[in-house]
């Protein structure tokens, strides 16, 4: 007899705060067991930001410091200049990320900081009520876009890995999705894949997977996973947008 | 392959994605209980047919599940 | 270091190297550009880190990191810079991290102007940020006094574990004066309680953070904060008495302001007319009791202050009172000669 999955090391024993069937438990669970297999529990620095995952710092079992909104790219930067032998990785939503962070996640990628981003696309800003988020599609309903996204007044949805792919000093820029469990294994191995570019001194990984948010959107959490492989990943298509240390 | 599931029943919030992936159809929610933290826990209905794919313990985003393969 | 001449912000770059500064995260701003170039050139030398970061919030979230992972590190602007690095100075008060922040202020508000100022007595002392907390804020009246308050802030803020400023107006930054700059290596403290990584083998995790969303947890933080103010208040009071023994009038004016009150006593006292000078060298903690105390010798005071009126609130709450407080001002990087408080006091001296 074998135990072939048990909770991963990675994570502390506290109950997650989210909502049932939210894959941020998911997502945070796959990092734990990244950084568990890759034994970098003992020198990691997590850098917390500000939405349903504010907390996040109660549930990874490492060193962590909890971020303002947005600029957990720039905390991040001054935690690895100072300790460049140390794992630091963000965990950010859409929100933090591609709204008011924009202009830190851009900087970080463009100076070339060996971190790694965990980037958690569910189109919707859940911690605050459920609001539109620059990721929201076109004709999604929220609590700021009533009567669906118009985007002739609110904009297109913004694909944050194509914008990083394009700056120079991203090393490795990938899109999954945790839709079911051939896609959460997938996404397993590409933040594996983005730590260890990371512990190799191979610069600027972010991983962004598309996640539900079933409260917001008004589904069930097994619907919300059909929104994702349907209707999230046709207009955020799935892949690797950058990989330098891929063989030529 | 045979294999065992064990669900920490108490972390359990009754999302249902257990459920859906399980791909012999044994979990079910226990409509009959509401556990400590007020769900509908998840359960092994037809333990037996448990093949340790480990579907259930991937989606599962509580942890709630720890999938063992017995041998033989 | 022997004796140099060397400009302000230099000299202030330079002495936060000596007192051992491991990280500098800035960005440009007149007039205190030459901090940036400084450790950009030099601070690697010693083995520290220096970011040019992409903006002056980028900055002080970057200290924010570097500061929660146990590296002494600072960042330096000027007025509008500084009000961009509000929030993050906020968390840092929150979080309870040492940093030294550097404000060379100018004229404001808004993009304002480039020279000299002192309108942001309120945005230092009373705190920017969201929330009850509060940044030391020390005010050097020239070159070498900025060197030796680096050096203090750095001291300061590992020893309270909080943001520490050091605001000196854009003439102290931009003129040139002699410096001897204390290169004795300064106390390394032990942080403990630093997100270094090790939570593992340390067997505690250490967490960096300035949220309680629990109330009875975060009143409980706001009075553990209030005791740690209400030391800094009892022990880290600095201030200059210039000839006050026997004064009837007390002027009180910090920074370069203070020096040209200087050159006004020594006129005013050629007249026969016994005016002192109250020089505050801390802004946070206030000398609330030594301005008191001396308010029951003098007629009146006055503030001579580069704004329209901000630490003068101050001394009328520490007079109490007891006399009037007046207040003589330019703004806008007008700076007033000696004659002008010459005369202010001598209107208010009964107009003579």
């Amino acid at each position: 007899m074998a135990v072939v999955f048990q909770k991963t090391k990675g994570l502390t024993d506290t109950p997650f705060t989210y909502c049932p069937g939210c894959t941020h438990g998911i997502i945070h669970r796959l990092v734990a067991e990244c950084l568990e297999e890759l034994d970098l529990l003992d020198r990691t620095i997590a850098i917390a930001s500000v939405g349903c995952s504010v907390m996040s710092y109660e549930f990874f079992n490492c060193d962590a410091i909890q971020a303002a909104h947005g600029r957990a790219p720039a905390v991040a930067t001054g935690v690895k200049r100072v300790h460049p032998d140390k794992i630091v990785f963000t965990y950010q939503g859409d929100g933090d990320l591609a709204s008011i962070g924009t202009g830190e996640i851009v900087q970080a990628a463009h100076r070339g900081d060996n971190i790694t981003v965990i980037f958690v696309n569910n189109a919707i800003y859940g911690m605050t009520g459920g609001q539109m988020a620059p990721t929201t599609l076109p004709g999604q309903i929220t609590t700021t876009s009533p009567y669906g996204r118009d985007v002739t007044k609110q904009g297109e949805p913004i694909r944050m890995a194509e914008l990083m792919a394009q700056i120079p000093g991203a090393a490795y820029i990938e899109r999954v999705m945790t839709a079911d469990p051939v896609s959460v294994r997938k996404a397993k191995r590409a933040i594996k894949k983005a730590f260890e570019i990371q512990k190799n001194g191979g610069g600027f990984s972010m991983v962004e997977i598309l996640s539900s948010c079933n409260i917001g959107w008004g589904l069930s959490p097994v619907d919300a996973l059909k929104y994702i492989k349907e209707d999230m990943a046709a207009y955020f298509p799935l892949g690797v947008f950058k990989d330098k240390g891929a063989a030529q | 392959m045979k294999g065992r599931v064990t669900f920490n029943t108490n972390r359990c919030k009754g999302c249902g994605l257990c459920v859906s992936v399980c791909p012999v159809k044994l979990i079910e929610l226990d409509k009959s209980t509401v556990n400590a933290i007020g769900y509908n826990p998840a359960y092994p209905a037809y333990p037996d047919k448990c093949i340790a794919c480990t579907n259930c313990a991937i989606m599962c985003p509580d942890t709630v599940i720890t999938v063992e393969r017995l041998d033989g | 270091m022997s004796k140099m001449l060397m400009k302000g912000n230099e000299a202030i770059a330079q002495a936060a190297i000596a007192a051992g500064c491991d990280a500098f995260f800035g960005y440009p701003i007149t007039p205190q550009n030459e901090i940036c170039e400084y450790m950009s050139k030099y601070l690697a030398k010693s083995g520290g880190v220096f970011v040019q970061a992409e903006s002056e919030l980028a900055a002080i979230n970057m200290v924010y990191g570097a500061a929660g992972a146990g590296a002494r590190t600072m960042t330096s602007s000027s007025s509008p810079g500084i009000a961009l690095k509000q929030e993050g100075i906020s968390y840092c008060a929150g979080a309870e991290l040492p940093c030294v922040i550097v404000a060379i202020s100018r004229g404001g508000p808004g993009l304002g102007g480039i020279l000299p100022a002192q309108g942001d007595y309120n945005q230092a002392t009373r705190g920017g940020g969201n929330g009850d907390y509060k940044v030391v804020v020390l005010a050097p009246n020239g070159v070498q006094e900025a060197t030796e308050m680096v050096r203090d802030a750095f001291l300061l803020s590992e020893k309270y574990r909080n943001p520490v400023m050091v605001m000196a107006d854009g003439v102290i930054g931009q003129m040139m004066e002699p410096v001897e700059i204390n290169t004795d290596p300064l106390p390394k403290f032990e942080k403990p309680w630093a997100a270094t990584g090790e939570s593992q083998s340390r067997g505690t995790r250490n967490v960096i953070n300035s949220l309680f969303l629990n109330p009875v947890d975060l009143e409980n933080h706001n009075i553990a904060l209030r005791k740690k103010y209400d030391m800094i208040e009892e022990n880290e009071v600095q201030v200059d008495l210039y000839m006050m023994e026997d004064a009837d009038v007390a002027l009180v004016a910090y920074g370069t302001p203070s020096r040209i009150v200087k050159s006004a006593i020594e006129e005013m006292r050629a007249e026969g007319i016994k005016v002192g000078l109250i020089r505050p060298k801390t802004l946070y903690p206030f000398p609330f009791k030594q301005i008191n105390a001396a308010a029951d010798k003098v007629k009146f005071m006055l503030t001579a202050e580069l704004s329209m009126g901000q630490m003068v609130h101050d001394v009328r709450l520490a007079v109490n009172g007891k006399v009037p407080v007046y207040f003589y001002g330019r703004a806008g990087g007008m700076i007033f000669e000696p004659k002008e408080i010459s005369d202010a006091v001598k209107s208010h001296l009964g107009g003579e």
